[in-house]
């Protein structure tokens, strides 16, 4: 899911960036008034976490690959604001040192995997979770769907920024510039693939490390409880 | 042992098995990611590489590139892992390093 340099034209760049910058600054004031300082050390254990599950690729035989994020995990532990930066953060590191994902996409790719999945990921959470035990199966369950409809509409969107490419730009003889896929056929692929392989995968983590911390630290998932 | 402790545990061990992120997707012969490909495969597939993608592919040259050392792309799959070893300590070590850093700034004063 991370958009390479050269994939998107300068419009969608651009507007991605001016999307972002006022949800990171937004993400900055109010971690600054949520996040306790003891907190501080898991948000960076969330960021180094969700770093290295990206490069866990997850093979379609023959076909392409993809990874789980993390993103809906640190959401639902430490809030989608917190979880924003700390996707980010991981996002940036990738982009600059590893070449994964674009310096021109960066914009697009944290509204993607930093924005969209935490927060839908975590009002997903929220809902299903609501009123239920600490400890109780559904919260398990409440986070196996959060993980796996989080990634599934950042992948959509995604699809959605690559198909848009062939409309916005194109040279006279009808050759792409950028993305040479339409919505036809990248928003099928992207969704497709996440709903039938990589969903499941960001589904099963993020489920087995709730059911982790129910019995190993059930104040980590109850810390956040009150948050909306 | 504290829950923070047990967590770098946890940290560490997918460290050390992120190499499955690189070897089965070979054993597998799974290609890129979709709409991750470089220009010789975008060709393969599109039948040309489109103009405005060959200019910004080349726009950013990451000191090491796709979590493999410069110069190590012919290299056998046990020398690849242990780059891709080596990234994944070097991404996990910056990252807490900037998030810690962060949260000291962005983080409620007691």
């Amino acid at each position: 899911m991370h958009i390479p340099d050269g994939y998107l034209g300068p419009a969608t760049c651009g507007i991605f960036y001016a999307i972002m910058l006022p949800i990171w600054t937004m993400a900055s004031k109010i971690v600054k008034k949520t996040l306790s300082v003891k907190q501080v050390p898991l948000l960076a254990i969330g960021a180094a976490f969700s770093f290295v599950i990206m490069m866990l690729n997850v093979p379609i035989p023959g076909g392409s690959t993809g990874h789980a994020v993390g993103a809906v995990l640190v959401a639902i532990l430490l809030g989608p604001w917190a979880a924003c930066i700390a996707i980010t953060v991981a996002l940036v590191i990738q982009a600059l040192l590893f070449g994964d994902g674009g310096i021109t996409a960066m914009g697009a790719n944290c509204f993607n995997m930093a924005f969209v999945m935490p927060f839908v990921g975590y009002y997903v959470y929220k809902l299903i979770s609501l009123g239920s035990p600490i400890n109780s199966n559904r919260r398990v369950i409440a986070a196996g769907i959060a993980g796996y409809v989080g990634i599934n509409i950042a992948a959509l969107i995604t699809g959605i920024e690559f198909g848009l490419q062939p409309l916005l730009h194109h040279s006279a003889s009808g050759q792409s510039l950028y993305c040479p896929y339409g919505l036809n056929v990248a928003v099928p692929v992207m969704l497709g693939e996440h709903l039938l392989i990589f969903g499941w995968v960001e589904a099963i983590v993020t489920a087995m490390v709730i059911k982790y911390l129910q019995k190993h630290s059930p104040e980590l998932i109850k810390e956040n409880e009150v948050k909306l | 042992m504290k829950l923070i402790n047990k967590l770098w545990i946890l940290l560490g061990i997918v460290v050390v098995i992120s190499p499955l992120g690189l070897i089965l997707p070979e054993h597998f012969k799974a290609g890129s990611a979709w709409g991750e490909w470089g220009a010789d495969e975008m060709k393969e597939l599109v039948g040309y590489i489109p103009q405005g993608l060959e200019k910004l592919s080349t726009l950013w040259s990451a000191p090491i590139p796709d979590y493999a050392f410069k110069g190590w792309e012919e290299k056998p799959i046990v020398a690849l892992s242990f780059a891709y070893i080596s990234s994944a300590i070097i991404g996990v070590i910056i990252c807490v390093g900037i998030v810690l850093i962060l949260g000291k700034f962005l983080s409620k004063k007691k």
